[in-house]
């Protein structure tokens, strides 16, 4: 790990670009890149998601928690969701601006879908 | 003219970097980028945006899929999705785009560190795993197909193939960006200093794996009751709707 943050810093083409919220040195600070995480990180959460993606085809299957499998399969989506978000597209560790791009987007999109659930009753098809 | 000549250096003057985020304002101001007002490098605010809109986009596809996925049963029209979707075989392309995912962070990383032979094996290995997920979707629609469910079927097949076409659409455009990245780095145009050319067709990508995972949530996992279901038709949600309009 030592040999790799030394070699990055080494051939990084932006070490000056850092941002306020940057420590130069730490663990993160990979690349100069607002202190991207390792590569290590990124098959942590990887491995993370593959599981959770395997529970949620597990619980499918589990007749016992059938009242409670739409909020839990909706609870795991939405971490999986934040997962992919946060580490691999960076959000976690670039501008803020970014992310309030995004989820304006976001919003307006849910938004869409509860206004559309509201008007032509999804919930009587698929929320049991 | 010599005072418009002289005012020239000074408006190409580089400004300093003001926020991070851009984190690569530096190294694209070195390749002839100037710095942006924002201090945000525009390539990127122009993605985030792209990806916002496209949020937009398929929260609309399925919306309109989950309120029709069930219509056709009310007509008994079928194949129905009991029917046809098959969990395990989804759950092997959901895994596979997850990966997919990973590997492309990965070539992000190598590329970061100036290691352009492992961004080449890893964007190999994206375009690979991207290209076997649209195989696994194109097998599933001929599945369908056979099962007698085609986009004219009824309004499940419509609402469903409307939106799983567009996602596959999009890993489309994708797999053919990552090999015209591939395609550049094997011609030595893509280097260290290029990073944010691999980083916005990351997010791209990145993008198409987010919203598999809530497609895969909700129109794969989450159950169509086949007994609950009895709700009236969408014109007479609209026309309930409009009864509370004040004119």
């Amino acid at each position: 790990m030592a040999h790799r943050a030394a070699d990055a810093d080494s051939h990084s083409p932006d070490v000056g670009s850092q941002g306020p919220g940057t420590k130069p040195g730490s663990d993160h600070h990979v690349d100069g890149h607002e202190g991207h995480p390792d590569d290590r990180t990124y098959i942590t959460v990887a491995a993370i998601l593959a599981v959770v993606t395997a529970i949620e085809v597990a619980i499918y299957y589990v007749e016992a928690i059938e009242d409670f499998l739409v909020p839990i399969l909706i609870v795991l989506s939405v971490g999986k969701f934040v997962a992919v978000v946060g580490y691999f597209m960076h959000l976690k560790f670039d501008d803020r601006r970014f992310t309030w791009i995004f989820v304006a987007g976001l919003l307006i999109s849910i938004s869409v879908f509860i206004g559309a659930a509201a008007m032509f009753g999804a919930d009587d098809y698929s929320l049991r | 003219m010599a005072q418009a000549t002289a005012t020239i250096p000074h408006i190409e003057q580089p400004r300093p970097q003001q926020a991070g985020g851009a984190g690569h304002g530096a190294g694209h101001d070195a390749g002839g980028h100037p710095p942006t007002s924002t201090g945000l490098d525009h390539r990127k605010l122009l993605m985030w945006a792209f990806l916002a809109s496209d949020c937009m986009f398929f929260g609309s596809l399925i919306a309109t899929y989950m309120i029709y996925r069930g219509r056709s049963e009310d007509l008994g029209t079928g194949p129905f999705p009991a029917e046809v979707i098959d969990i395990p075989y989804t759950s092997l392309s959901a895994f596979v785009l997850l990966m997919s995912s990973m590997t492309m962070v990965l070539a992000l990383g190598a590329l970061q560190r100036g290691n352009v032979r492992g961004t080449r094996v890893w964007l190999a290995a994206t375009a690979l795993l991207g290209s076997i997920f649209l195989g696994g979707q194109y097998f599933e629609f001929t599945e369908f197909f056979h099962e007698g469910l085609s986009l004219q079927t009824n309004v499940f097949g419509a609402s469903f193939f409307t939106l799983t076409s567009f996602h596959g659409a999009h890993v489309t455009i994708g797999v053919i960006w990552l090999l015209s990245l591939l395609f550049v780095s094997l011609r030595g145009g893509l280097k260290q200093e290029d990073s944010l050319d691999v980083e916005i067709a990351g997010l791209y990508w990145h993008f198409v794996d987010i919203v598999w995972i809530v497609i895969f949530t909700l129109v794969y996992l989450i159950p169509y009751d086949e007994v609950e279901h009895a709700a009236e038709p969408a014109v007479e949600g609209m026309l309930r709707f409009a009864a509370l309009l004040p004119f």
